[in-house]
């Protein structure tokens, strides 16, 4: 593979003060996939996202975006990128046809071009109907996909999606999970931060779980789930003196286990021959490597 | 990826670049279409009651003022009133809220735009909009008896160079202020005191001597003396310096709003 990924990251580390926000982060995003980064909140996701836009700067590390040396060259990696903002910024006094018109002028969309790049980005995103709409009237699942056609107006190489689905609901989120996942077929590289792992698992080739600022993990979902919990897991259930028990019990095996909330979970028990406690069996997840590997309790 | 960034040249793309300027400017024009009634409005109806005020209320007890009728030496000196109300309140609120409560400057800065870019083009938009609304008092004053001239086109000229100076200096305080009730400090400290002794309502020669002297460091001053300047006659020498020092205070303003601003949008 001689191709140069999309964004490399090397050691990269960001301090606000005493806290290290970013510490010593290696990060590749091939051309062409779709990257999950996985975390807690507090793991240094939206930093991650901030310092490839140059929006914060590494205080040591070297970043890579397309090709250009960031910070220095930020400005021309950022022509070439989509943003999908965590937090809603849209002008809500436009309507959704002068936000992407305005988005059109600042990523230098020539005159001539950017009536086809609004109207392009209407229909992916699926507003075609609701242009003359001023933002403030349309809900929260049409300002989200008026986000996402914003970054898309100029036909970005990148995209960088932070925590794209973050508060909506569940028929919103598989909206937009729809609109992301065409996009990857069109061949835009993404890179999504989120702290959900059903979302992470649908749409990420790659998964990099983050945790205090550096990543614990990376591969392909499936292949993070086989190394790092198995195959099979077993749920007990009972009151919660009998699952600190059988939480004990099964450490004392050998076994690696998680709290899911009202039972636990005994990992890895597919080659358990009887050793595995009595319980509902199912299949291992990524939610189970992401505890393991990011620890029970939220800091 | 043989065609890898052939759209964009290879360096680093330059600085004060036309299209980032451009895009924020559009930004500007597009949402002042949605507000442009309330920002006139306030912009030309408080400076035009003080000039009714001031011209009916005070105008009754004199009757020349420094050698002008009343309406004469305030229907001029209004427009650094105006000029103050139009660049400096809009750029610190404005500011303020777009990077605080829309996350506007965010969005802008994803973009292939630099803080640079955004302060300069922020700052131009509302000294562009100050050199219109500067003026409107002015031309209030006509009609109680302001007479017209043709220096007063040269007015709207003025009222953009010293507005784009207080636009930055609201864009610099807006990018220092930890909260919006801190620009009440600025307000109250700042920008009343300047906006009193500036020679607008009163002329300064009646103040003490250290008043005088300090009230030349008053970019308010030094655009109301240029307004007259322009309606009743220059002072080729002086009215030169007056303008060097407005260019001078705008540049000053420019750089600090810059830095401020960076250091507020990028951590």
């Amino acid at each position: 593979m001689s191709e140069q990924p999309a964004i490399r990251l090397r050691g990269v580390v960001k301090r606000y003060g005493p806290i290290t926000a970013v510490n010593g982060l290696d990060l590749d995003v091939p051309v062409g996939t779709c990257v999950g980064l996985l975390g807690p909140n507090g793991a240094g996701k939206s930093t991650t996202m901030r310092l490839l836009t140059a929006q914060a700067i590494a205080d040591e590390g070297e970043l890579e975006v397309l090709g250009f040396r960031l910070p220095e060259q930020s400005k021309a990696a950022r022509a070439l990128c989509g943003v999908v903002p965590q937090l809603d910024n849209l002008d809500t006094s436009l309507t959704v046809e002068q936000n992407l018109l305005v988005f059109a002028h600042l990523y230098r969309i020539g005159r001539h071009d950017r009536r086809a790049a609004i109207e392009r980005a209407l229909n992916v995103a699926n507003l075609v109907d609701r242009r003359d709409t001023r933002v403030d009237k349309l809900s929260g699942g049409m300002r989200r996909r008026l986000l996402i056609a914003r970054a898309l107006v100029h036909r970005p190489r990148l995209v960088l999606l932070d925590e794209p689905t973050v508060g909506l609901d569940p028929q919103v989120r598989q909206e937009l999970w729809a609109l992301i996942d065409l996009m990857r077929a069109e061949g835009t590289t993404i890179l999504m931060s989120t702290h959900y792992i059903e979302e992470a698992q649908r749409l990420a080739d790659t998964v990099l779980i983050m945790s205090h600022g550096s990543a614990v993990a990376a591969g392909p979902p499936a292949q993070l789930v086989a190394r790092h919990a198995g195959r099979e897991a077993v749920e007990v259930y009972g009151s919660p003196t009998m699952l600190a028990e059988a939480e004990a019990s099964a450490r004392a095996a050998g076994f690696a286990t998680r709290r899911t909330g009202t039972s636990i979970s005994v990992l890895g028990i597919e080659d358990a021959d009887g050793r595995a406690p009595e319980g509902e069996r199912r299949p291992a997840n990524l939610e189970d490597v992401f505890v393991l590997l990011t620890g029970e309790e939220i800091d | 990826m043989a065609t890898r960034s052939a759209d964009v040249p290879r360096s680093t793309l330059g600085r004060l670049e036309r299209p980032a300027i451009t895009g924020v400017l559009v930004r500007e024009i597009v949402n002042f279409s949605s507000y442009w009634r309330a920002a006139s409005f306030s912009s030309t109806v408080e400076p035009t009651i003080y000039l009714l005020a001031f011209g009916f209320g005070f105008g009754s007890l004199v009757s020349q003022v420094a050698g002008y009728d009343y309406i004469e030496f305030i229907g001029t000196g209004i427009v650094a009133t105006a000029v103050l109300f139009s660049s400096a309140f809009p750029a610190m609120f404005g500011t303020f809220v777009k990077y605080q409560f829309q996350r506007t400057y965010d969005a802008i800065l994803a973009a292939p735009v630099d803080t640079e870019e955004l302060v300069t083009a922020e700052a131009l938009w509302i000294s562009l909009r100050t050199s219109v609304f500067g003026c409107m008092p002015m031309v209030v004053a006509i009609f109680f008896g302001l007479d017209p001239s043709w220096g007063m086109l040269a007015v709207p000229g003025i009222a953009f160079v010293a507005g784009y100076g207080w636009a930055n200096f609201g864009i610099a305080i807006a990018g220092f202020a930890k909260s919006i009730e801190n620009f009440n400090y600025v307000v109250s400290a700042v920008l009343t005191p300047l906006f009193l002794v500036a020679g607008t309502f009163f002329p300064i020669d009646t103040l003490p001597e250290w008043a005088q002297v300090l009230a030349n460091l008053n970019p308010l001053y030094q655009c109301v003396e240029l307004v007259r300047g322009a309606v009743f006659g220059w002072d080729p020498w002086v009215d030169f310096l007056r303008l060097a020092f407005l260019v001078g205070f705008g540049v000053l303003t420019w750089r600090i709003a810059i830095r401020a601003m960076t250091r507020k949008l990028v951590v």
